[in-house]
C-alpha cells in the first residue's frame, strides 16, 4: 500500500537522532509489548507479513503519531479482533469471558529458547520452478500500486535495474499478508544506480538494492 | 513519561493498555506471562552485537571462513550457534576501499536481530528510514563518518526476509589479535554500516 510506513526518498523527517546512553526499552511496557507480539505470534493464527501489514495500514495521522511499540501493540489488538481471539468487548473491558476462536498454540517458557532460536524460515521448496532472471539481467520493476500490502517500495517502483543475485524461493510477502500461506516466488536482489532513482541530486556510482520477488519484475 | 510505579497505581495509559492486553491473552489461555519474561531475558541479556562482531573478527582473520560468508553467509553464520528469529537468512558485504555498504528498511525496522540484537530507536525512526537510501552520505556525516574520495557507497534495504550484516574494513595495526580482541574492535554501528572502525596505531577512520 502506499502508506505512511513507506518511507524511502520522503522528505521533512529531520536529521538522525542517536542515543548516548540507548536503552533497549524506554519503559517496561516496552518490553511486554515485544514480548506479547512475539508469544502471540508464536501461537500460529497469522504470518509476519500480516502482522506487517496491520501496524501499517493506518492514516499518516495515526501511523506518525505512535511510537514504535504503540504500533505494535495496535497492530496486535488489530490482529487479535481480526482473527477472533478477542472481542471488542473483552478488549476494552480488559476481562475475559466471551466465545472466541481458541488459540491453536501457546508458547511455554520452557520452549522459548528452542522457538526462538529455530525462528521462522520463509525459503520454500520451488517444486521444479527455475528462476525468470539470472545474475546480471537488467529488469524493470512493475508500475505496480496495490491497496494491500507489498514489500515493492514505492520509490522503487517503475525502475530499472539488474539482478545482483537470486536470494531463494521464498514465502510471498504480498499474498502472505493475505493469508495465502502456500503463496511464494523467487527472490532476487536488485541493484538500481541510485541516480536512476533520486536522478542526478545523487552520487554518481552510488547504488541502492532492495530483495524483489519475481511478481514485481518485468525483463527489460 | 514518567515511570515510577512503586508507591500506587498511577499507571500511565501504555503501561495500562499493554497489562491489560497481557492478562486477557493469559486469562484466554494464549500466552504464558512466564514466556513473555523469558523473551525479554533473550533480547535484554543473550543476544547482542558481540553475536556479530564474533563473525567480523573470524571473516577477518580466516579467509576460508571469509569465503564461506561470501557464499553463503546463512550456513556460515548458522555454523557458530547464532540462528533464530530475523537470523533465518542472511548476507554478509563486505565494506573495501572502493565501496562502503549500509543497511536500512525503509518500510518497517526488519533487523538482523540473531547477530546484532534489537534495532537502536534511531534504526526504525523515520528520519533514518527516509533518508538512508536517498542521502546516504548526508546521513553518515550525521554519525560522523565521511568517506574517502572514490568510495561509492551501497545501500540494501532491508524490503524481504533477508538480513544483511556489514564487515567492516579490518583496522590498520590489529595484525597481531587474536579473534577475541578483534571481535572488541567491532561496533555495532559498523556492522550496519553507519560507522567505520579507527585505526589502532593512529587512532584516525580507516582510509583507503
Amino acid at each position: 500500500m502506499n502508506g505512511p510506513h513507506d518511507a524511502g526518498g520522503r522528505h521533512g523527517f529531520g536529521p538522525i537522532a542517536p542515543e548516548p546512553n540507548e536503552p533497549l526499552f524506554h519503559a517496561d511496557w516496552e518490553a511486554r509489548a515485544l514480548a506479547l507480539t512475539v508469544a502471540a505470534g508464536a501461537a500460529g493464527h497469522w504470518t509476519i507479513d500480516e502482522s506487517r501489514f496491520a501496524r501499517e495500514n493506518r492514516s499518516p495521522g495515526e501511523y506518525y503519531s505512535l511510537s514504535y511499540y504503540q504500533i505494535w501493540i495496535a497492530g496486535l489488538e488489530r490482529l487479535l479482533l481480526d482473527k477472533g481471539l478477542i472481542t471488542g468487548q473483552e478488549l476494552a473491558s480488559g476481562r475475559a469471558g466471551e466465545n472466541t476462536v481458541p488459540p491453536k498454540r501457546k508458547l511455554k517458557a520452557e520452549e522459548v529458547a528452542t522457538v526462538l532460536s529455530r525462528g521462522g524460515p520463509v525459503d520454500r521448496d520451488p517444486q521444479g520452478r527455475q528462476p525468470i532472471f539470472a545474475i546480471g539481467d537488467r529488469v524493470r520493476t512493475r508500475n505496480l500500486q496495490p491497496a494491500g500490502h507489498t514489500r515493492l517500495p514505492s520509490y522503487a517502483r517503475d525502475k530499472i535495474g539488474r539482478i545482483a543475485s537470486v536470494q531463494g524461493f521464498h514465502a510471498f510477502a504480498d499474498a502472505s499478508a493475505r493469508g495465502e500461506r502456500e503463496a511464494a516466488d523467487w527472490l532476487y536482489a536488485v541493484v538500481f544506480d541510485a541516480r536512476e532513482l533520486w536522478g542526478t541530486d545523487a552520487e554518481a556510482g552510488d547504488e541502492v538494492v532492495i530483495d524483489a520477488w519475481e511478481p514485481y519484475l518485468e525483463a527489460c | 513519561m514518567p515511570h515510577d510505579h512503586d508507591h500506587g497505581s498511577e499507571l500511565d495509559d501504555m503501561t495500562a493498555r499493554v497489562m491489560a492486553l497481557e492478562k486477557l491473552l493469559t486469562d484466554k489461555g494464549m500466552v504464558e506471562p512466564a514466556a513473555l519474561d523469558r523473551i525479554i531475558d533473550t533480547y535484554e541479556n543473550r543476544i547482542g552485537p558481540r553475536n556479530g562482531a564474533h563473525v567480523v573478527a573470524l571473516a577477518w582473520s580466516d579467509p576460508g571462513f571469509r569465503d564461506w560468508l561470501e557464499r553463503d553467509a546463512t550456513a556460515a553464520i548458522h555454523s557458530l550457534g547464532y540462528t533464530g528469529r530475523q537470523g533465518e537468512h542472511l548476507t554478509a558485504v563486505f565494506n573495501t576501499s572502493e565501496r562502503h555498504n549500509m543497511v536500512v528498511c525503509t518500510l518497517c525496522s526488519c533487523y538482523p536481530w540473531s547477530l546484532l540484537g534489537l534495532p537502536p530507536v534511531w534504526y526504525k525512526s523515520m528520519p533514518y528510514r527516509s533518508r538512508a537510501v536517498s542521502e546516504p552520505r548526508a546521513v553518515l556525516k550525521e554519525f560522523g563518518v565521511t568517506l574517502p574520495e572514490g568510495t561509492s557507497v551501497r545501500v540494501w534495504d532491508s524490503t524481504a526476509e533477508m538480513r544483511y550484516l556489514v564487515i567492516p574494513m579490518r583496522p590498520r595495526g590489529s595484525d597481531d589479535m587474536t579473534v577475541e580482541e578483534l571481535a572488541g574492535l567491532v561496533t555495532r554501528d559498523s556492522m550496519i554500516g553507519t560507522a567505520i572502525l579507527p585505526d589502532i596505531t593512529t587512532g584516525e577512520e580507516v582510509r583507503a
